[in-house]
């Protein structure tokens, strides 16, 4: 093998029960080469980073398979601190700094020099002084070598954003034996012009003969920066590139590309159009962490399927959590002429709309109660549904009777598996959990259905039965639905028109047929090459 | 004889008992088994039963309202209401109205009562808008909310513009005293109705049907819209506010009903006793209660009303019994009262440490 690799990876793969999410990875990474590698959500980078820093949820899902080299010796990295001996140091997406502590501190936290006092020699060397003056000094060197004057004694909690992520960097320098740094989308919390420092910063310690594996799905970055990027699509590697000779437009294309079976849809009696707008969202903003929505416009028109694509963290997932109440909101909402009441979910529930989570666990289901509960107990709270008169005026019970009867039978219409009615949601798999929240959302007769990430964490044959199950909530009840997925693929499937966020705004509205050079793209925020209605 | 050794075989088939197992817990297991224990060693001793076992059911009644008012909060996801206090003393302040007016019979007993529920809800509000600031530490600040209402009263107790003398300090005329006998109005006049001996023991007929009643009522209203609000928000307030349901709505109604519950309980255990207990003596009324549910299998995540049953039964008969016992297994010392803070006290801790979290 090649001797001058600082790291090779050699046929690696993993999977997470059965799933396979890495197939026979091959990478090397030289000594001062920057290693862009970009891929949809969910291609596996983060898995493949993981794998290499040792972390611990590597190991409690039964390893992988393949060999990691270091300068041509096998080795094996079992946890974070085994990698960090090895000379491996990670920036994290999220700062993993502690705010109370001064810049030096967070640098040397844990490896701290140290000086003898009196009580360390009769106590041991856990009771030494810290030596704040190497401390301060180390930290110096460090900050130094990426660029940046700030003051080492300052509280991590004061300084701007953008400073926290080089704090996190010199961190991993200072480490004397650091050859190789995993940079996790650094930028993704970054303003341009801090991300473009970080990028200096970046070359500054490739010079210096410091290897660089930078993950992004900033495609502008990746041309700026890298020496060799290369491609993950759904596990598995698609090419490697050398930048010199590759185009934005390649990279792009090779992101999203894969065959887009679309399947037969049946057809509408009137195919929805811009002249006939059920919902408008205008300058919406919605304060969702890690999801913000920053005015945001958007038109539905009646009857389609409308798919919203984007990265994670663009803001896609904030809009229908905002529409519909759940996350604070400001802006416009104007459904059929009418302006809706924001923050009410009870209002967005009586304006006839129902929202299928991205949080299947978290808000769509009662875990411990039964399908039965879980599938009527909106329509009874928000429509009065299910209930029956008693004796006393006023009083009305639930109709368990009727609960039933209708349980069974949207069970059967939806063919959720599972041993009755009364069996606790907790037991079911995740395709069955989704139906469940389909039911839901469906009992409670809706004119727009919001469904987010519909086949998230279910297996291929249950994603295809609730992709055709939304087909049909459409055709056969007119439903507007509005689909938010992180699997282009998906949308492209069964929906009318493709909405790109980034960063909080519609990038661009996309046909499903359009090419995978547009979706590329547009998701990395460039800008389209057409636009179409 | 060899179908019943299959069937035998069956029910002690390692699937089925572990199914019985899961089902009733290990918590509830060890305490029954304990129980048990305790009623062998009562017959060996030659102890009388039968008066043990019409004291436990006695207690049961007694106290089966307190430990039916955790249920609501446990519901809501509010917790435990350690601020049981809160109201039990709107109880005793409508006993002791009740008692002023010289009401006797069921006329006194339900006057104390109506004159309790205005104030327990009032009461409740103010606590639960305290709760709702205080989200996510509401048991901790019940506690001492209790504790400052107990201690508030005492003032009150002294200061009360009562006039009947039967119950005013006889020297100085103005306050209520420390105990108020009830023998005259209405003690025990819900263990007394219908009440009947089967086999020696006496069954406090309309005590038990009392609380029978409200085990019944909270039944059917978690069957209501409200309910099912109620017990939505507890198992998933995000879930809840995406069906439109009110949380904040939910967590006050549940409080509320929650201290309206422990107002008429607090009237029924001074039936029962025989006095009303003033000044300090709610202070601690809400950790017996609070261990009864724990120990009927309610957690903070879910509770029934199944679970307050099988608690109160479970906590209330071991109490009851574990008493005369180690009077009599340890003769000639006073170790009762100190057993009896063992006992309560660690089965309060025990139950706390099974409580699962989420």
């Amino acid at each position: 093998m090649p001797g001058n690799s600082v790291l090779e990876l050699k046929n690696i793969t993993k999977s997470y029960f059965g799933n396979t999410v890495l197939k026979g990875i091959n990478l090397s990474v030289k000594p001062g080469e920057i290693h862009a590698v970009v891929g949809e959500n969910g291609a596996g980078k983060s898995t493949l980073m993981n794998l290499i820093f040792g972390m611990p949820v590597i190991h409690e899902t039964g390893g992988f398979e393949g060999e990691i080299f270091m300068d041509g010796q096998a080795v094996k990295i079992d946890s974070p601190r085994q990698a960090m001996e090895l000379g491996i140091g990670m920036v994290h997406q999220e700062f993993m700094l502690i705010p109370g502590f001064t810049v030096m501190e967070n640098i040397k936290l844990n490896r701290e020099p140290t000086k003898p006092n009196p009580v360390s020699k009769i106590l041991g060397p856990s009771m030494e002084t810290l030596d704040y003056q190497a401390m301060s000094h180390d930290s110096k060197t460090a900050l130094e070598k990426l660029g940046l004057e700030i003051d080492e004694s300052a509280y991590v909690s004061r300084l701007p954003v953008g400073y926290m992520q080089f704090v996190e960097i010199a961190r991993e320098i200072d480490k004397k034996n650091a050859r190789l740094i995993v940079f996790d989308e650094p930028t993704a919390v970054l303003a341009e012009s801090e991300a473009e420092h970080l990028i200096a910063a970046m070359k500054r310690l490739a010079e210096q003969g410091i290897a660089i594996l930078f993950i992004t799905h900033r495609l502008d970055e990746v041309m700026a920066c890298s020496d060799t990027i290369t491609i993950l699509r759904d596990g598995e590697l698609v090419k490697t590139l050398v930048r010199k000779e590759t185009s934005v437009e390649q990279i792009a294309e090779l992101m999203v590309g894969r065959k887009v079976e679309r399947g037969h849809l049946p057809p509408r009696s009137v195919e929805p159009s811009d002249d006939d707008i059920i919902l408008e969202l205008k300058d919406l903003t919605v304060e969702m962490p890690g999801e913000r929505v920053r005015g945001l416009d958007l038109k539905v028109r009646r009857g389609e399927i409308l798919g919203i694509g984007g990265l994670a963290g663009q803001g896609k997932v904030g809009i229908a959590n905002g529409v519909m109440g759940l996350y604070p909101a400001t802006g416009e909402v104007i459904i059929d002429g009418k302006a809706l009441k924001l923050n009410d979910p009870k209002a967005a529930l009586d304006a006839r709309m129902a929202f299928v989570s991205e949080d299947r666990r978290g808000v769509g289901l009662l875990l411990d109660e039964s399908v039965a509960v879980n599938i009527v107990l909106s329509s009874v709270e928000a429509q009065n549904k299910f209930l029956r008169r008693t004796i006393i005026p006023g009083v009305r019970l639930l109709d368990q009777k009727a609960v039933r009867e209708y349980a069974m039978k949207i069970i059967k219409d939806l063919d959720i598996r599972c041993t009755g009615p009364n069996q606790p949601v907790r037991r079911l798999s995740g395709g069955n959990q989704q139906k469940v929240c389909l039911a839901r959302a469906f009992s409670l007769q809706p004119e727009i259905l919001w469904v987010s990430e519909p086949t998230r964490g279910i297996d291929i044959g249950a994603k295809q039965l609730v992709l055709d199950l939304l087909v049909q909530f459409n055709r056969e009840y007119g439903m507007t639905i509005i689909m938010t997925s992180s699997e282009l693929n998906e949308l492209r499937r069964i929906c009318d028109r493709i909405a790109l966020v980034y960063r909080g705004k519609v990038a661009g509205i996309l046909k499903p047929d359009a090419s995978d050079v547009d979706f590329g793209l547009m998701i990395s925020g460039k800008q389209p090459v057409k636009e179409v209605g | 004889m060899e179908l019943n050794m299959s069937k035998i075989k069956r029910l002690c088939s390692p699937d089925h008992l572990r199914n019985f197992y899961e089902k009733f817990g290990l918590p509830r297991l060890i305490i029954s088994l304990f129980l048990l224990g305790l009623f062998i060693l009562a017959f060996i001793m030659k102890m009388d039963l039968t008066i043990l076992l019409s004291a436990s059911l006695d207690r049961i009644g007694m106290n089966g309202l307190l430990v039916l008012a955790m249920l609501p909060t446990l519901v809501t996801g509010v917790g435990l209401n350690f601020g049981l206090p809160v109201g039990f003393v709107c109880g005793l302040v409508g006993g002791v109205i009740s008692l002023e007016y010289n009401l006797t019979g069921f006329t006194g007993l339900f006057t104390a009562m109506l004159c309790a529920l205005p104030l327990a809800i009032l009461t409740g509000y103010l606590y639960a808008a305290l709760l709702e600031r205080v989200r996510g530490q509401e048991m901790m600040v019940g506690t001492y909310v209790g504790f400052a209402v107990v201690a508030g009263m005492c003032i009150f107790w002294l200061t009360a513009p009562f006039r009947n003398p039967s119950m005013v300090w006889a020297i100085g005329g103005t306050g209520v005293r420390v105990t108020i006998t009830l023998y005259e109005h209405y003690s025990r006049i819900l263990n007394d109705f219908l009440a009947f001996k089967l086999f020696g023991v006496t069954i406090p007929t309309g005590l038990l049907l009392f609380f029978g009643f409200f085990c019944w009522l909270a039944h059917l209203f978690f069957r209501t819209r409200t309910g099912m609000a109620m017990v939505a928000t507890g198992a998933n307030p995000m879930y809840a506010m995406s069906s439109g349901i009110n949380v904040r709505r939910m967590r006050y109604i549940s409080v509320m009903l929650s201290n309206t519950l422990a107002a008429i309980g607090a009237i029924v255990y001074a039936q029962s006793y025989g006095f009303l207990q003033l000044y300090t003596a709610p202070l601690y009324m809400a950790f017996p209660a609070v261990a009864a549910a724990l120990i009927g299998g309610a957690t903070l995540k879910k509770a029934t009303v199944g679970h307050i049953i099988i608690g109160v039964v479970l906590f209330q008969t071991l109490l009851t019994i574990a008493l005369p016992i180690t009077q009599t297994v340890l003769q000639g010392t006073d170790i009762s009262e100190i057993a009896r803070m063992i006992i309560s006290n660690g089965m309060i801790l025990y139950a706390l440490t099974r409580t699962e979290r989420g």
